[in-house]
């Protein structure tokens, strides 16, 4: 190529040799401020490669002179978000449970900080909602067994429920028919007493007369003469439409018989105060507390 | 050797860069060295450079009270709190169409002008323009006229050609900084601003971006300026779009100059033109072309040539505007022997204003009835219900209310829509109406979390629409927002 060397008669110019279809290409050079771009690029590559994690290699990679990494920057930033909010959970610690709702931001940040704990530790039994199930109370509803006003909310998930701290909430339903408290028939009478005073049908007006002579002896104390339970005793209204097992015979039925005792654990040893105190804000903020 | 045949002008040996016979593809640079000009073109590109540099460089200096808290700078891009303020105006994030429609207004203004009268933009208050006319300026100030720029580049380096090429980057890159450094004010508090960046306590970014600034001011306007045009700009190119036969330009109309020839003092002006060849038009323009080739893409429309040759033709007594504001058709026209009118009002004008008028007139309303509280309602549906131990049912919402005011505000949550609701918020009062009361802070977003119940007799079936409804206490400042409340039985 060196020896047929060409150039255009009209430019003056150098042609590369190529053609296509009777068309020259001149070997013109690039604009000068393109090509000192292209090397500013270059060099600014080379630089790059040296100062950030840059290469693949076997088993890692080439690290770079600044020690930038993306881990680092994210644990860096949780760092800087922990310590910026270090002041407001100083508050929340400080402020009553009451404060905190009065207060706007203390509110809001209890808000936010309370779900997240929701869904981290309370979720699996009452819901990503507080929604609950059969068995895990609806946290969002009027009805509390243990009382729904702040404190009490706060002091149930310090110590749960039924477990084995000393400061747990604790009371037990008997299993009646278990123990032979009352007999299969017995046991059949009182169902349908409780399901007259819920607003229910029961099966005959006279075996409900008779089922109240029953509640009487071995209910009462606990849910109440008129079946409105006992929060001190964790004992649940009768007479409201909320059933924590099922408002059915057969799932009344079976409370009777057999008991239920579920248990709930106690917070206070695996989370922080603050985290609590947001918790029970959160809670109570759900809708339902009183 | 003196060719001006007895008339006081320069008869220039200067060819436009563009020429016909010689372009071609690749082609390296030509330096200009644009001639000094004076005349009433020349002083109105003076003028519009003062404006134009006075409102960029000061505009972030001017203040405007907007009361407590709120920064008191007319012109400020608030992005920390994501506001934009212009004088009276204030945008919130949600509003950047008001945006949309300026650029929409500023395209179709462009559009509306380059009709009437070419490219005025360009000529006149392009910021290229501006800049590259205020770096030539600087240039001509330091090394001189046309003339002695080119026996300056000319010479061998010299201790004084040097120091007059440094103090001139100098200068430019004064210029340069201080452009980028203006940026920078419209977008934090200028005074405050200003001292940071003497103390060097500014943030960071504000020194890379008066760098980014300063870097592209010195090589667009000092270095690269009518490549810039030319080549990197896709306006001229857009341009010829927008103009048709009848709107203005600046035209060499050769109907008077042609034939075009040399001139000797006194000589009959009989038979021939009035374009004397002097070429002071194509020393004087700052694209180092020839207008006499007539309307081409490089030309600017800056009108220099206009003035330059208006000199050279009260120099050799011939009425001035051998160049001027007209076009092609009216030169056909005049050679005809009839006289063309320049009709402002055509079709492409007038759709332009019409277009121009109602986005204006939208953007106005817009502006004027804008709301000056914000409503967003947002229903649970984790759970979207909740049954009530007496048989009722319940569905929380969260209510955003975005107070545009600057003072804090009480308002009143109602709804409508179903008869017998109960509301009810966490931590808030209920009025006597059953409205929940909230105070939001001025220029703030609240977000409060509302129940509404309803009773076991009342409980719908399925989904219910309903309406929330804010106002302030004398009901003046209202929004409405629609929803759903789920009574959930079937
Ligand atoms: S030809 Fe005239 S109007 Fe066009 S750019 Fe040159 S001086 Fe300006
Ligand atoms: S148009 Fe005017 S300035 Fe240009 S060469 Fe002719 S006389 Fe001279």
């Amino acid at each position: 190529m060196a020896n047929n060397r060409e150039v255009d008669s009209f430019s003056g110019v150098e042609t590369t040799g190529h053609e296509w279809d009777g068309i020259k290409e001149l070997n013109n050079p690039l604009p000068r401020w393109w090509l000192y771009i292209l090397y500013a690029s270059i060099i600014w590559s080379v630089g790059y490669w040296i100062a950030m994690p840059a290469w693949p290699m076997v088993s890692s990679y080439t690290q770079g002179m600044l020690g930038w990494s993306q881990r680092s920057n994210v644990m860096a930033e949780v760092e800087a978000i922990k310590k910026s909010r270090e002041p407001i959970k100083a508050k929340l610690l400080q402020a009553s449970l009451e404060e905190i709702e009065a207060t706007p931001d203390l509110f809001t940040f209890a808000l936010a900080s309370g779900e997240a704990a929701f869904g981290d530790n309370c979720a699996p039994c009452h819901g990503s909602g507080a929604q609950g199930a059969v068995g895990y109370p609806n946290l969002n509803d009027d009805e509390w067994l243990w009382g729904g006003a702040l404190s009490d909310i706060e002091y149930t998930i310090t110590h749960g429920i039924r477990n084995e701290n000393f400061d747990s909430r604790y009371s037990e339903m008997p299993a009646f028919l278990q123990v032979g408290t009352v007999d299969r028939k017995e046991l059949s009478d009182l169902t349908d007493y409780v399901l007259l005073i819920s607003d229910q049908e029961p099966s005959s007006e006279a075996a409900a007369a008779r089922g109240q002579g029953l509640y009487v002896t071995h209910c009462e104390s606990c849910h109440a003469a008129d079946g409105t339970g006992d929060r001190e005793q964790g004992a649940p209204s009768l007479v409201d439409q909320i059933w924590l097992y099922g408002s059915d015979r057969e799932s009344i039925q079976s409370t009777i018989a057999n008991a239920r005792n579920s248990t709930m654990p106690q917070w206070g040893e695996r989370l922080d105060p603050s985290t609590i105190k947001a918790l029970a804000v959160y809670v109570h903020a759900l809708g339902g507390g009183e | 050797m003196d060719k001006s045949y007895g008339h006081p002008i320069d008869i220039l040996d200067v060819e436009a860069v563009n020429r016909k016979d010689k372009r071609s593809f690749f082609k390296k640079r030509e330096p200009i060295y644009p001639k000094r000009v004076n005349g009433t073109f020349r002083w109105i590109k003076w003028a519009v450079m003062a404006i134009t540099l006075g409102i960029y460089y000061i505009l972030p200096w001017v203040r405007w009270d907007r009361g407590e808290g709120a920064p008191n700078q007319a012109v400020l891009v608030d992005f920390a709190n994501s506001r934009f303020y212009f004088f009276f105006i204030e945008l919130w994030p949600q509003e950047v169409y008001y945006i949309t429609g300026l650029l929409i207004l500023a395209a179709i203004g462009l559009f509306l002008v380059t009709a009437l009268a070419g490219r005025v933009w360009c000529g006149y208050t392009c910021p290229q323009t501006v800049w590259t006319d205020l770096f030539v300026w600087v240039e001509r100030a330091v090394e001189g006229n046309r003339n002695e720029r080119i026996r300056l580049d000319k010479q061998p380096w010299s201790l004084s050609k040097a120091s007059k090429k440094i103090f001139k980057h100098i200068i430019w890159l004064i210029i340069a900084i201080a452009t980028g450094g203006a940026w920078i004010f419209y977008f934090a508090d200028a005074p405050v601003l200003a001292q940071q960046l003497f103390n060097l306590e500014a943030p960071f970014t504000a020194y890379v971006f008066i760098g980014i600034f300063a870097f592209t001011t010195y090589s667009l306007g000092g270095l690269m300026r009518e490549q810039v045009c030319i080549y990197m700009c896709p306006w001229p190119r857009i341009q010829s779009a927008m103009i048709d036969d009848e709107s203005l330009a600046v035209t060499y109309r050769f109907d008077r100059g042609e034939p075009r020839a040399a001139h000797k003092k006194g000589a009959s002006w009989d038979g021939r033109g009035d374009c004397i060849d002097c070429k002071q038009c194509v020393a004087a323009c700052p694209m180092g072309i020839d207008i006499r080739d007539g309307l081409q893409l490089e030309c600017i429309q800056c009108a220099l040539c206009i003035d330059a040759c208006d000199d050279v033709m009260a120099k050799v007594d011939r009425p001035l505007g051998l160049i001027g504001y007209d076009n092609d058709l009216a030169i056909q026209y005049r050679q005809e022997g009839k006289t063309m009118p320049f009709r402002p009002v055509r079709l492409r004008t007038v759709a332009y204003s019409i277009i121009l008028a109602v986005v204006g007139s939208i953007m106005l309303y817009g502006l004027i009835t804008r709301p000056l509280v914000g409503l967003n309602v947002l229903k649970d549906r984790n759970p979207t219900y909740v049954a009530l131990s007496d048989g009722g049912v319940r569905n929380g919402y969260e209510v955003k209310i975005l107070n545009k005011l600057r003072e804090e505000k009480q308002y009143f949550i109602s709804i409508e829509g179903l008869p017998g609701t109960t509301l009810s918020a966490v931590s808030l009062p209920i009025s006597g109406q059953g409205e929940v009361m909230v105070n939001v802070p001025g220029d703030d977003l609240r977000a409060i979390k509302v129940f509404v119940t309803l009773p076991a007799e009342h409980r719908p079936s399925g989904q219910t629409p309903i309406v929330f409804k804010v106002s302030d206490i004398k009901g003046e400042i209202t929004a409405t927002k629609e929803s759903v409340f789920s009574g959930g039985r079937q």
